[in-house]
């Protein structure tokens, strides 16, 4: 039983990390149905800029906010200098432009702040309440931030004019054009939310992981497999998606024995196949149909 | 026409005469001549694993060193050094330029696992030898099989055996957990703990694996404190050994912890672990620790330390690498001159196969270089050493495990 507790609450902290940064590819897949495979590394990117000011002397809070500031403003300036020139190009054109941007930013930040790990430091207690194994402050700040994201995102899309005004785009570019919604910038303002999503994330979870340049090429997969399940077009999906994907996978890495801890990473991806094969659009997904 | 016949013949005779004498007095196989010898290598200057690189960079300085001193018997050192990013397709194409085309005499210290597995055929096919390898994988000790290749250092099964033998004297009633990294190089240190228990493999209560694109080890941590052992071997790279000290001290989880010879950077490691979390880990040495007091006065570090000054000076003397390339390249300067003006490669491979008590000053005193036709192993001695909180102290005597059997 102790060993149950421990596995679930286990998995729920590392459903966390995996839903933070399924969040920042709803962002996006929200705005353009395109999932960005460039989301992890961003992240990671942002993370080392939280890193480099806190080093430099800032004070955490400081760091984080205006990580989320840089973040927002880089991840709109990507969409406006990079994506823009190919929005109209196949969808194969713009996988490339996404796998490159992956490589860019795991090089660029391997170059920067070289391969070795970075310790990075958690704005919560050191300890865990009541001095439990089970659970550490950490982990549940970390469960408590995404759940505050998630909150946020769900009041800006519902109430804030903006929020709106984006969701307009996603459902109907051309009727939002000509109610004078300006597109072009709305879609700039998805990859920007989605940027400053992945800071958060990135920030949350390289506590636990140490920071490196790999540091989310491992999370992106098991994201992914989040956001399907969970369904892509749904930030509460998503999450739940992250949280029911950590569980799961702890769950069954312990009792199932041939699954074992070897095939952990098998598991999450046969989870990615039979949520396309049985409900593609996820457990909250909305269909999105085409006319063709 | 007698007198101009035999001034001829005598012509011909001499000339024959001067020929057979050259022979005898030296043999060049490829990239090797009266003025030189040409050296292959490949290192990671690139990519994930450049850390590395540095390794490749101390040994260039050491050949400069020896080439300003007059090379070896007479001839200068070309090491031709190519960058290969740790990417085993890349490592294979620099190989092929430097034996297709460099005509290099030999490879030397190509870096790392999957680089020198991947071009393990090719070198022996070719019969090139691939000599002293940067890897501790124990597969480049198999002469019978691969006789153009040969590691180094200690290779990760003698490794663990050390660990198993100790914790077998020091550790009532063990109970044994192993955490390890599910690939060749995980699976070579779980062969040799296998090994080295023997017929007390019943001792293992559990072992669990990671995967390199696992995000985090914490559910396999949990799984193995729940085992109820009390000794843990963690078979990790950097990153998940950092991440797995970290957790077992927030599990509140306490065993004799034997951390993988990879993975104990004090800066890049343990520092980022934890330093009170990672004091009591066991693990091992063998080549000297400039940052180790007690080596303050060593004559053998003096002179390591002089070579970085004069001809290092921009490498980082508590960086260990500088003192493992500087020690692999002087296994390789004995070589070369016990080979003397025999530079052919099978020659090159027989003499890295005849080393005798070789001491090199900057390995740990006790640990005496050997090989031979069936042994291509030359380090096969390490030391026990343990983290105090601050920095690593070597204990016990320096032990030997044999596994070349």
């Amino acid at each position: 039983m102790e060993i149950f507790l421990q596995q679930v609450l286990s998995g729920l902290a590392t459903g966390a990390i995996y839903a933070s940064l399924a969040l920042a590819l709803v962002m996006i897949y929200q705005t353009t149905e395109l999932i960005n495979f460039a989301q992890g590394e961003m992240a990671m990117f942002s993370t080392y800029i939280a890193w480099a000011l806190i080093n430099a002397g800032m004070p955490y809070w400081a760091a984080f906010f205006l990580t989320i500031g840089i973040s927002f403003v880089g991840g709109m300036a990507i969409e406006r200098i990079i994506i823009r020139p190919v929005e109209k190009a196949p969808v194969l054109a713009l996988v490339i432009v996404f796998i490159g941007l992956l490589v860019i930013f795991n090089s660029l930040a391997g170059w920067l702040w070289t391969y070795t790990i970075k310790e990075f430091p958690s704005p919560f207690p050191v300890g865990s309440p009541g001095g439990n194994t089970y659970i550490g402050f950490h982990q549940l700040g970390m469960i408590g931030v995404t759940l505050l994201v998630l909150l946020f995102l769900y009041l800006f899309f519902r109430f804030a004019p903006l929020g709106l005004a984006l969701r307009a785009v996603a459902q109907n570019p051309v009727s939002s054009r000509l109610v004078g919604v300006r597109v072009g910038w709305m879609l700039a303002l998805g990859w920007g939310l989605a940027a400053a999503v992945g800071a958060v994330a990135g920030m949350m979870v390289a506590p636990r992981l140490f920071l490196d340049p790999n540091m989310m090429g491992g999370v992106l997969l098991y994201a992914f497999a989040a956001a399907l399940l969970g369904g892509t077009t749904s930030p509460l999906g998503a999450v739940i998606g992250g949280f029911t994907l950590g569980v799961l996978e702890n769950l069954a890495g312990t009792y199932i024995p041939f699954i074992g801890t070897e095939l952990k990473l098998a598991f999450a991806l046969g989870i990615i196949i039979l949520v396309l094969l049985v409900r593609p659009q996820g457990l909250l997904g909305k269909k999105i149909v085409a006319r063709v | 026409m007698i007198g101009k016949r035999f001034l001829q013949a005598s012509a011909i005779a001499a000339g024959l005469t001067f020929a057979a004498g050259a022979a005898v007095a030296a043999e060049y196989g490829p990239g090797a001549s009266d003025s030189e010898i040409k050296i292959g290598n490949t290192n990671p200057y690139s990519g994930p694993a450049s850390a590395y690189g540095s390794i490749g960079t101390v040994i260039s300085k050491y050949f400069d060193k020896v080439n300003a001193e007059g090379g070896i018997n007479g001839r200068k050192i070309n090491f031709v050094t190519l960058d290969d990013s740790y990417s085993p397709p890349k490592t294979v194409e620099q190989v092929r330029k430097l034996v297709e085309q460099e005509k290099v005499l030999f490879l030397f210290q190509t870096l790392g696992t999957p680089p020198n597995s991947a071009i393990h055929k090719y070198m022996n096919a070719k019969k090139v030898p691939q000599l002293f390898v940067a890897t501790g994988a124990t597969k480049w000790g198999d002469p019978a099989n691969f006789p153009w290749t040969m590691g180094w250092q200690p290779n990760y099964q003698t490794e663990a055996a050390i660990y198993v033998k100790w914790m077998l004297d020091n550790v009532d009633n063990p109970k044994i957990a192993i955490l390890y990294q599910n690939d060749d190089y995980g699976k070579d240190y779980l062969q040799g703990i296998h090994d080295g228990l023997g017929s007390k493999a019943s001792l293992i209560v559990l072992e669990q694996s990671y995967e390199v694109t696992d995000p985090t080890v914490a559910s396999q941590m949990a799984n193995l404190k729940n085992s109820g052992a009390n000794v843990f071997f963690n078979i990790t790279t950097p990153k998940f050994a950092a991440q797995a000290i970290k957790i077992a001290n927030e599990l509140g989880w306490n065993p004799t912890h034997f951390l993988n010879n990879v993975s104990t950077s004090v800066g890049s490691v343990l520092t980022p672990a934890g330093l009170e979390a990672s004091t009591g880990l066991i693990s091992t040495l063998y080549t000297k620790d400039a940052t180790d007091p007690a080596w303050d006065n060593d004559p053998g570090m003096n002179e390591w330390r002089e070579f970085m000054a004069k001809y290092h000076p921009k490498g980082n003397v508590a960086n260990g690498f500088n003192i493992y390339g500087y020690a692999v390249a002087q296994t390789l300067e004995h070589v070369l001159r016990q080979a003397g003006d025999n530079l052919t490669r099978a020659n090159i491979m027989k003499e890295a196969a005849s080393i005798t008590d070789l001491r090199i000053k900057t390995l740990l005193p006790g640990i005496l270089i050997n090989t031979g036709p069936n042994d291509f192993r030359p380090i096969e001695g390490m030391q026990l050493r343990k983290f105090n909180g601050t920095t690593w102290e070597a204990f016990g005597p320096v032990v030997s495990v044999d596994t070349s059997s």
